[in-house]
C-alpha cells in the first residue's frame, strides 16, 4: 500500500530525550462509562506512535484528550511543559502548537482550500496575510495540490481533502501532529496519497501520534505500536516489528488476525 | 444451466456515445409536454377519468386567473381616473347619478386620491418646510442599499460601516432634530407618520433583530445555565405572546410602572417591542442553523487554537446562516408587513395613514377605500418581492461558492 521511499525513518525506541508529552493514570469517563483507564504514556520529541485497537477502545477519546478537545477527569497530562488543566490559557497555548488530523477532514466548507489555511494562522499566530499565503502555498506544495489552492471543499477528492486538512494544520508549525483514522473514510485508491504524505512529513523528524489500522504504514514508520482493547486501556505496547511479529498478549494477538489476514 | 456467453463478457469495442433523445421544441412542443402529457391518458377508465379532471381544472384555474386579472387591470389602469385638470374632488370619482363627472356604472381606481394625499401617507404631519430631511435620510438610505447590492462597489466594506453605525445617529439626527441650534428644529414623533413611520420601525426592527437573535442563539446554546436560562426564558416569553399584546402593553401598561413624570415615546415603545419580539423569532430560525453545522466543525477551528469568539464569527456563523437565510428573510418580511400593527396604538404608519385618508368626507367615493388599499398592498408587496428576490440571489451566490 504505502510507496517505496529511499529512506526510512529512524525505528530507535527513543528518539531524543525530550519529552514533549507525558500521561500519568489518566482515566475518562462519559457518564457512569469509563472510555480510558489509567493511561500511562510519555512521547518524545520525534516519536512516531500508533496507536491500534478495536472499535470503542478509547483510541480517538485519548487523542482528543490531547488537545483538550475531551476532558479528562483523573490523572495527569503535560503537554509541552503545561498541565492541561481547566485553565483555558495553558489549553490555547497547547492547541497551538499541536496539530490535528480528523477522520472526516473537517475542512471548513465555505472558505477556499488556501482560506482554510491561512484562517488560523492570521487569526491566531496574527501572521500578516501575505506571509500567511505564503507559508499556505509552500506547504500546499509539500502535500502536493498547490494547483488547488482556489477550489473549495466540495469540489476536490477525499484524498485531497485530507492532505488539505494535514497542510491546515502544518501551517501552525505545530511541534506535535495528532492523527485520529486519517484514512479511514477515504476510497482504497486515495489512502495511499495521504499516507504518502505522512509519511514525508515523518521522515522531516515531526513528531506524531496516529490512530490508523493501516499496518503497512505502522511498521514502515513507527518507533512504537500501542494496542488498546475495549476496556480503555493499554495493552500492549512494543516497537513494531516485534509488535507484529511476536505480539505478547492474547488480545493483541486475536486484534492482529483479524486485521492482518485481509 | 446459463450459457458460457452469459457468464463471460470481455468488451472490445466500446458501447456506442449517442445523443440525447431530441425534444419538442417550440410552444407547441412546450404546450404537448407540460400541458397536454397530464390529460391523454384514455387507455383505461381510471386513465380517463384522470385526464377529464386534470382538463377540466386546468380550464377551470386558467379561465378565472384570466378573469381576476383582466378586473384588476380594468379597474386599476383602463377605468381608472388619472388626471384631475378641474381639481375636484368628490365628484371626481363619482358618478353623474350621484353627482359627479363619471359616466353611470363606471367602477375603477380614483389616482388622484393617492396624489392628493401622498404627502400625508409618507411623511404623515412632518411639517412642510422640513421634508427636505426625510428625503435626505431616505436619499442616503436608498442609495447605500443600491451600492451594497454590487458586490465589486469599491469601498463596499466602508460603505457597510457607514451604513450601519453612522447612519442611524445621522438618520436620527435629520429626522428627530438636533435642537435649532444646529438648524434641525426638533420634529417630535406625534408629527411622524406614513411610509416614514413604517420605514423606520421595519427598519429599525430588521438591523436590531439580527444581532440580537444571533446573540440569544448562541447564548440559548452556552454552556452557561444563567445564560442559556435566561436566553431561553427570553425567547419563549417574547414568543409565547401576540405582538398586537405585546403593543397594547407598551403603550397601556408601560407608563404604570414607569415613576411619574417619566414618559417614553410612543414610537419609541413600538420600536423596542417589534424589535424584542423579532429578536425572539430570528434567534429560533438562527439556533436551527447551528444545528446544522456539524460538531466537526467547531472542534477543527478548536484544534487550530481559534477561541469560542473566533470560532463562532469565523466558521460557526457564516455556514449557520447561510443555511437559513430563507428564514431570515421570511422574518424580516413578516416583521416588516407586522409594523401595521402599530397604526392600533395610534402611530400613524402608512396603514394608519392610509385609514385616516379613508376616513376623509371630502373625498367620499365608492372607490375611496379600495384604490387607497391597493396603494398600501403595493407599497408593502414591492418591499416584500425585493426583499425574497435579493434573498434568493444571495443565495444562488452562495451556493455557487460553497460546492
Ligand atoms: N461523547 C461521548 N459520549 C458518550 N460516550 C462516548 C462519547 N464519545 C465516545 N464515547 C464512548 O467511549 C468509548 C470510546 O470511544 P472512542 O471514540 O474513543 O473509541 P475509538 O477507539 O476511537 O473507536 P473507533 O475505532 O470506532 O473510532 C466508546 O465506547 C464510545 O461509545
Ligand atoms: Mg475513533
Amino acid at each position: 500500500m504505502v510507496r517505496k521511499t529511499k529512506k526510512t525513518p529512524q525505528k530507535t525506541m527513543k528518539v531524543s530525550d525530550e519529552l514533549l508529552i507525558s500521561m500519568h493514570n489518566v482515566s475518562k469517563w462519559f457518564g457512569s462509562f469509563q472510555a480510558l483507564r489509567e493511561i500511562n504514556l510519555n512521547v518524545y520529541k520525534g516519536e512516531r506512535i500508533i496507536i491500534c485497537g478495536p472499535s470503542g477502545s478509547g483510541k480517538s477519546t485519548l487523542i482528543r484528550c490531547l488537545n483538550a478537545l475531551e476532558h479528562h477527569q483523573a490523572g495527569e497530562i503535560k503537554v509541552l511543559g503545561n498541565v492541561l488543566d481547566n485553565n483555558i490559557r495553558h489549553v490555547e497555548t497547547i492547541r497551538r502548537d499541536v496539530g490535528m488530523v480528523f477522520q472526516d477532514f473537517n475542512l471548513f466548507p465555505h472558505l477556499s482550500i488556501l482560506e482554510n489555511c491561512i484562517l488560523a494562522p492570521i487569526w491566531v499566530k496574527k501572521m500578516p496575510r501575505a506571509e500567511a499565503v505564503d507559508l499556505a502555498m509552500s506547504l500546499l506544495e509539500r502535500v502536493k495540490i498547490p494547483e488547488q489552492a482556489s477550489k473549495f471543499p466540495g469540489q476536490i477528492s477525499g484524498g485531497q481533502k485530507q492532505r488539505v486538512a494535514i497542510a491546515r494544520a502544518l501551517c501552525m508549525n505545530p511541534q506535535v501532529m495528532l492523527f485520529d483514522e486519517p484514512t479511514a473514510s477515504l476510497d482504497p485508491e486515495m489512502v495511499s496519497e495521504v499516507l504518502d504524505a505522512m509519511v514525508e512529513l515523518a521522515e522531516s523528524g515531526m513528531t506524531m501520534i496516529c490512530v490508523t489500522h493501516e499496518m503497512g504504514f505502522a511498521r514502515k514508520v513507527a518507533n512504537r505500536v500501542i494496542f488498546m482493547d475495549e476496556k480503555g486501556q493499554i495493552v500492549e505496547q512494543n516497537e513494531p516489528n516485534a509488535f507484529f511479529d511476536n505480539p505478547k498478549s492474547e488480545r493483541t494477538r486475536q486484534f492482529l488476525s483479524k486485521v492482518l489476514t485481509h | 444451466m446459463a450459457k458460457k456467453s452469459d457468464i463471460v463478457f470481455v468488451r472490445e469495442k466500446d458501447a456506442p456515445l449517442l445523443a440525447p433523445p431530441l425534444l419538442e421544441s417550440g410552444a407547441f412542443g412546450w404546450f404537448r409536454q407540460n400541458i397536454l402529457s397530464t390529460m391523454n391518458d384514455f387507455s383505461s377508465v381510471g386513465g380517463a377519468v384522470r385526464s377529464l379532471i386534470m382538463a377540466a381544472a386546468t380550464l377551470f384555474i386558467f379561465y378565472y386567473s384570466v378573469n381576476i386579472l383582466w378586473a384588476l387591470i380594468d379597474f386599476t389602469l383602463i377605468e381608472a381616473v388619472w388626471s384631475n385638470p378641474q381639481g375636484l374632488k368628490r365628484e371626481l370619482c363619482t358618478t353623474a347619478l350621484a353627482g359627479g363627472v363619471q359616466h353611470d356604472g363606471w367602477h375603477g381606481a380614483c389616482w388622484p386620491l393617492i396624489f392628493a394625499k401622498i404627502k400625508f401617507l409618507t411623511y404623515g404631519a412632518y411639517p412642510f418646510e422640513e421634508l427636505w430631511r426625510v428625503n435626505l435620510a431616505g436619499v442616503i438610505l436608498i442609495a447605500g442599499l443600491v451600492a451594497l447590492m454590487f458586490e465589486r462597489m469599491p469601498y463596499r466594506i466602508h460603505i457597510g460601516l457607514f451604513m450601519l453605525v453612522i447612519y442611524p445617529f445621522l438618520a436620527f439626527a435629520l429626522l428627530y432634530g438636533l435642537g435649532d441650534w444646529a438648524g434641525l428644529p426638533f420634529v417630535y414623533t406625534y408629527d411622524w407618520g406614513g411610509i416614514l413611520v413604517t420605514l423606520v420601525v421595519a427598519l429599525t426592527g430588521i438591523v436590531v433583530s439580527l444581532p440580537l437573535g444571533i446573540a440569544l442563539a448562541l447564548g440559548r446554546q452556552s454552556k452557561m445555565p444563567v445564560i442559556r436560562g435566561f436566553c431561553t426564558i427570553f425567547i419563549e416569553f417574547w414568543r409565547g405572546i401576540p405582538l398586537i399584546t405585546v403593543l397594547f402593553m407598551a403603550s397601556v401598561a408601560l407608563p404604570l410602572f414607569l415613576p411619574k413624570g417619566v414618559n417614553i415615546d410612543n414610537l419609541l415603545r413600538a420600536l423596542i417591542g417589534v424589535t424584542l419580539f423579532a429578536s425572539a423569532y430570528m434567534a429560533e430560525v438562527i439556533r436551527g442553523g447551528l444545528q446544522a453545522i456539524d460538531k466537526g466543525q467547531y472542534e477543527a477551528g478548536t484544534a487550530l487554537g481559534l477561541n469560542y469568539w473566533k470560532n463562532m464569527r469565523l466558521i460557526i456563523l457564516p455556514q449557520a446562516l447561510t443555511y437559513v437565510i430563507p428564514g431570515i428573510v421570511n422574518t424580516f418580511i413578516g416583521l416588516f408587513k407586522d409594523t401595521t400593527l402599530v397604526a392600533i396604538i395610534g402611530l400613524f404608519d402608512l396603514l394608519g395613514a392610509a385609514q385616516a385618508a379613508v376616513n376623509d368626507a371630502s373625498w367620499s367615493t365608492p372607490v375611496q377605500a379600495i384604490t387607497l388599499y391597493i396603494y398600501v398592498a403595493l407599497f408593502y408587496f414591492i418591499c416584500c418581492l425585493i426583499m425574497s428576490r435579493y434573498s434568493m440571489r444571495l443565495e444562488r451566490k452562495l451556493a455557487k461558492t460553497n460546492d
